[in-house]
């Protein structure tokens, strides 16, 4: 079974300043990391390979250096790398991008072979929008499954496939047809290591780089900036509130006593709050 | 199992390993080098000084692409005390040539740039790989490594050990013996982030210019050791670092010493409004020539911080460690040409190459420094104090004669110090210098 | 597969370039301000009644009619959602009513969804940044190609009467603004408890538009077998709990960690922590505060060695009082704090807990 796992490439967002006067992003020295929501759809991916044979192709969109995430993937174990990578999808909005990588994945599909299931993770860790996967499979036509917690069963002959879905309250069993778009939830596997012989494989690996033309992407109009509806009017960091924060002195004060000083004032800011905390205290 | 053999197996993709894969590769032999790091430079430091003429040798055109930050122009040594500073300044404008000698860099970009540099010459690099042990035949010789990883066996004709200063891999295999806090110093360091015109104003900088800061005094309480501040493009590198066994007897922590020097009112100012981005430390083998271990055997080299090479006086360590690895490099090519076997004796041309270089030439010009400065606790405590007096009596005006002035200073120096142990102390310092 | 997705509109002829100005023509007709209502399992979600509050700004700025989308599985629970829908701010509610959508399924809520959009043309459509919500708002508007802004912490209508999205920005570290200007419906979704709850006005009623869906069971290719219900104690409730106790990287080690949680456990709240903390391990991601864990709004919020980074601020921001412990005094949290104290979380919490539980026990004997 041949199945695709699409993935990105992220600043570790942790690590992400910005510039005090300028507002900008300061991207120097940021190191970018594989989309950690990702790595549970790649480790899912791998189990079923190894279970049922087959090859598993990692894809993602981005500039040339995200080839290096695409090697970590291969050191994982993936067989197979696809970055697609061009000047006119800079600036794609989730619309933009999924219109990119469906191109990618038809194109996966003629060259490799059609896969019953595309994998992506729940969300991104920089745009946290978990609109791509979604769009992807509307676009694709495939069914979809998001937050995926655990495939229950799946018959490739028989072209059905049964997960357990994160609902509000509760987990949907849900059964549908082959073929499908997963975005797995979190923590519920944890990526493998990969052997020294995948790793040395992956460090040698060509990753297979398509431009938008390579991709059979004609219509430039729908791609990046050009392609994408919504647009960023304005980028800012947030004011601080008009009124100052108020400092509790600590000047020769003990912890001890801070925390008395602490305790008078909250009270004083919001004295409703000390006869809730007697009434919790007196129902103990 | 890797079933390909190789020529040589590199473990660590810092400067050393990095100028060792490289020089290897670039004549062709068949190289994979390991890295116990997620990408190279993860285990690094951020923020340091490259030594232009140690990389020329290595790679002529660097400046063409690397990520270098400022060219340093101007050199500060400062001695404070807990409120003022005594400084020697140098600047120059022949700092500014077309070929500068010496920039601050980033260690994680520039670590990162150097690999590119290694892995475009045709060697094979595997992160997040740690050497476990060292493979041998039954005659003992050095034949491979083994990794955590699944599967984990490669094979070498010499393996290169650069796996930098705490690496077990040597000290597991009983190759060097393992560090001795009084020989190692543990350094922290933190990055500031600052608006270039900002840097620029405040260290009195155009363009790439940069500036260096070195500082001994009472910021390190009494102990062996010193802080830094270097420029960067867009923030400031700050750190301190003291001999380990200081730390242990004093109770002191480096972070409690790093929050000190940062609050200083000397220093402050410099890092006014800015960021920190992170913070890390390193240990740094300070031991020099005497604390060296074997530096090959029967399949091994060893090179850069694993094998103490680092000049603690003058602060340089990424320079040693990449002569050492291009020496490395090319003695195993040279053996390869020659077809001749990795044994001990042909690998003891490394030695006798490394004997050439300024790397042999000034750790044992320095050997008697760090048992100096060891033994002598009171330089880093007892003459700051003494200058920034003297320096602040002679400059005060406050209606103190000159004459008086000049024997105040004088008389403190002797209370301070007597004058044997003033006498003693210079001796003693000129005798290790030699 | 192929590139076609149903329901979709014909793409615009040429210059599809966002920044162009002028509405295409077939988009002028679109009016109104749509939330769509959850009722799984017959239960309202509070974030939708939270965005009818936003929604009625909107709509009132705009001048136009806020409109409840409620899709449901049976009369009553459309009934009763409706109800819901009116007494929180919405002029009418559309409903449609099939058996098959009575559980949640991306197929069959995105088509309902879609033909509502088409018949009944909104410019705006709000959904709850739910898992719920999520997945169909995705699939909607990539089937409509429209623009969606997700997670979004404030909604405004901008000078030109357009849907101003605001939201966290490149992992949180900045805010940005986010327009669709040639495509309609403007949509955006709005995590859980980011936007007040809006007063209930009881009685208040409106105009139902019910509204046909042309799909039956056969047509469906994906089947709900079973809803596993999560057990009452599964839930943290950390977003609704009134005081909340949170940690981050100032606490340096894990096992401090339950310094955290012995200050929570005296104050009778619930606790969390900072997104790096989940990463490291430290929490689960349960119990994560901020703009991709838990959103709060609690009466008392203790922020202990956290730096405060727009993607935490963003979860917080709705707290009574922030009081934020942390040792360095530039820390951006306390741009937000209320009370703000200078000094190390773990020494503090501690001394915070047992004065607490003095304070407590004392005045309680005394009253």
């Amino acid at each position: 079974m041949h199945i695709v796992v699409c993935m990105k490439q992220v600043p570790d967002s942790a690590q992400i300043r910005v510039h005090p006067v300028t507002n900008t992003i300061m991207r120097q020295g940021v190191p970018t990391i594989i989309n950690p929501y990702d790595l549970f759809a790649l480790e899912e991916a791998l189990r079923l390979r190894d279970r049922l044979g087959g090859e598993v192709t990692v894809l993602t969109m981005g500039p040339p250096m995200a080839e290096e995430s695409l090697r970590k993937a291969l050191t994982f174990g993936a067989d197979r790398a696809v970055l697609l990578t061009d000047r006119a999808f800079a600036g794609s909005d989730t619309l933009a991008t999924s219109f990119a990588l469906a191109a990618a994945l038809n194109k996966i599909s003629q060259e490799f072979g059609e896969p019953p299931i595309v994998f992506t993770g729940k969300q991104t860790i920089d745009g946290d929008t978990a609109q791509v996967g979604p769009g992807i499979a509307k676009r694709l036509g495939l069914n979809q499954l998001t937050y995926v917690a655990r495939i229950a069963d799946l018959d490739p002959a028989a072209g059905t496939i049964t997960v357990e879905r994160r609902a509000e309250g509760g987990l949907q069993v849900l059964q549908t047809r082959l073929p499908v778009l997963i975005t797995m939830l979190e923590g519920v596997n944890e990526i493998r290591r990969g052997s020294l012989d995948d790793a040395y494989r992956a460090a040698r690996a060509q990753v297979v780089r398509w431009s938008a033309a390579d991709a059979g992407i004609t219509e430039l109009a729908r791609c990046g900036l050009k392609g994408s509806p919504t647009i960023v009017k304005k980028v800012f960091a947030p004011q601080g509130r008009a009124e100052k924060v108020r400092q509790v002195p600590t000047a020769d004060r003990s912890a001890d006593e801070l925390a008395i000083d602490v305790i008078a004032a909250i009270f004083r800011t919001q004295p409703p709050l000390e006869d809730d905390l007697l009434r919790f205290a007196a129902g103990q | 199992m890797i079933r390909d053999k190789f020529d040589a197996i590199v473990v660590g993709a810092g400067p050393s390993g990095n100028a060792a894969a490289y020089t290897m590769a670039k004549q062709g032999l068949k190289v994979l080098q390991l890295e116990r790091g997620e990408y190279p430079g993860s285990k690094n430091v951020q923020g340091a000084i490259l030594y232009a003429d140690a990389l020329e040798k290595i790679i002529p055109d660097f400046r063409e692409d690397a990520p270098l930050e400022r060219h340093v122009i101007e050199q500060r040594l400062w001695t404070m005390d807990d409120t003022s500073y005594v400084g020697m300044h140098y600047r120059s404008d022949d700092f500014n040539e077309e070929k500068p000698n010496r920039y601050t860099i980033i260690r994680a970009q520039f670590d990162r740039w150097f690999s590119g540099k290694v892995r475009e010459a045709g060697a094979v690099l595997l992160c997040e790989t740690t050497v476990t042990e060292l493979l041998r035949d039954p005659q003992g010789r050095v034949i491979g490594v083994r990794t955590d990883r699944d599967g984990g066996t490669a094979f070498a004709d010499v393996v290169i050990l650069g796996e930098g200063v705490n690496g077990l891999v040597g000290q597991r295999s009983g190759l060097r013996p393992e560090l001795k806090p009084d020989t190692v110093a543990l350094a922290v360091k933190e990055m500031h982030f600052l608006p270039r015109e900002v840097i620029e104003s405040r260290f009195n900088l155009a363009g790439n210019e940069g500036v260096v800061i070195e500082a001994m005094g009472t910021i390190t309480d009494g102990m062996t050791g010193t802080g830094f501040i270097y420029t960067n493009q867009e923030s400031i590198s700050i750190g301190i670092g003291c001999i380990v066994s200081d730390f242990a007897e004093s109770g002191r922590t480096p972070y409690g010493l790093l929050e000190a020097f940062k609050r200083h009112p000397s220093v402050r100012p410099l890092l006014e409004g800015s960021e920190c981005k992170e913070y890390a430390a390193h240990l740094i083998p300070e031991g020099g020539y005497n604390a060296m271990p074997e530096l090959f055997g029967d399949g091994w080299i060893v090179v850069g911080d694993a094998g103490q090479f680092v000049n603690a006086v003058h602060r340089e360590g990424s320079n040693l460690a990449m002569t050492t690895g291009r020496v490395a490099g090319e003695t195993v090519v040279w053996l390869k040409r020659r077809r001749e076997m990795a044994t001990k004796a042909n690998l003891a041309e490394y030695q006798r190459r490394l004997e050439e270089t300024f790397v042999m030439k000034d750790l044992r010009k320095y050997r008697r420094i760090p048992d100096f400065l060891h033994r002598n606790k009171h330089i880093f405590g007892v003459y700051p104090k003494l200058l920034t007096a003297a320096a602040q009596t002679w400059f005060r005006v406050d209606g103190v004669d000159k004459r008086a002035k000049e024997k105040q200073i004088f008389q403190s120096f002797r209370s301070g110090r007597t004058l044997p142990g003033l006498i003693g102390d210079a001796l003693k310092l000129a005798r290790s210098w030699r | 597969m192929s590139d076609a997705p149903p329901n979709a509109p014909k793409p615009p002829a040429a210059g599809r370039a966002g920044t162009k100005r002028e509405l295409p023509e077939r988009f002028k007709a679109y009016r109104h301000v749509w939330v769509a209502i959850e009722c799984e399992h017959g239960v309202v979600h509070p974030v939708s009644l939270e965005l009818l509050g936003e929604g009625r700004k909107l709509a009132d700025k705009r001048g136009v009619d806020l409109a409840g989308v409620v899709l449901a599985g049976d009369s009553l629970t459309a009934a009763q959602t409706a109800a819901a829908a009116f007494e929180h701010g919405a002029d009418l509610v559309y409903t449609v009513t099939a058996p098959i959508l009575a559980h949640y399924r991306n197929e069959t809520y995105t088509r309902a969804m879609t033909d509502l959009v088409n018949a009944h043309q909104p410019e705006i459509l709000l959904l709850g940044a739910t898992n719920l919500g999520r997945d169909l708002a995705g699939s909607v508007a990539t089937t409509l190609q429209t623009g969606l802004t997700a997670d979004c912490t404030e909604l405004a209508i901008d000078d030109e009467g357009s849907l101003a999205a605001t939201r966290p920005t490149f992992g949180g570290s900045l805010l940005c603004t986010i327009l669709t200007l040639n495509y309609r419906p403007q949509m955006a979704t709005v995590r859980p408890r980011v936007m007040a709850m809006p007063a209930r006005e009881p009685g208040r009623w409106g105009r139902i538009v019910e509204h046909p869906l042309d799909l039956s069971e056969e047509d469906v290719v994906t089947k709900v077998l079973r809803f596993i219900a999560d057990r009452e104690s599964d839930k943290a409730q950390l977003a609704y709990a009134d005081i909340v106790v949170a940690g981050g990287l100032g606490l340096r080690s894990a096992e401090n960690f339950q310094l955290v949680r012995a200050l929570a456990e005296v104050l009778g709240g619930d606790y969390g922590g900072s997104r790096p903390l989940v990463q490291k391990g430290w929490i689960t991601a349960d119990r994560q505060i901020g703009q991709t864990g838990k959103t709060i709004r609690p009466k008392l919020y203790i922020a202990a060695g956290i730096s405060g980074a727009i993607q935490h601020r963003v979860g917080v921001e709705g707290a009574d009082t922030i009081v934020a412990i942390n040792t360095d005094p530039n820390a951006p949290i306390f741009d937000f704090a209320h009370l703000g104290v200078v000094a190390d979380a773990i020494e503090l919490l501690p001394a915070l807990t047992r004065a607490f539980q003095a304070h407590l026990s004392v005045n309680r004997l005394a009253g």
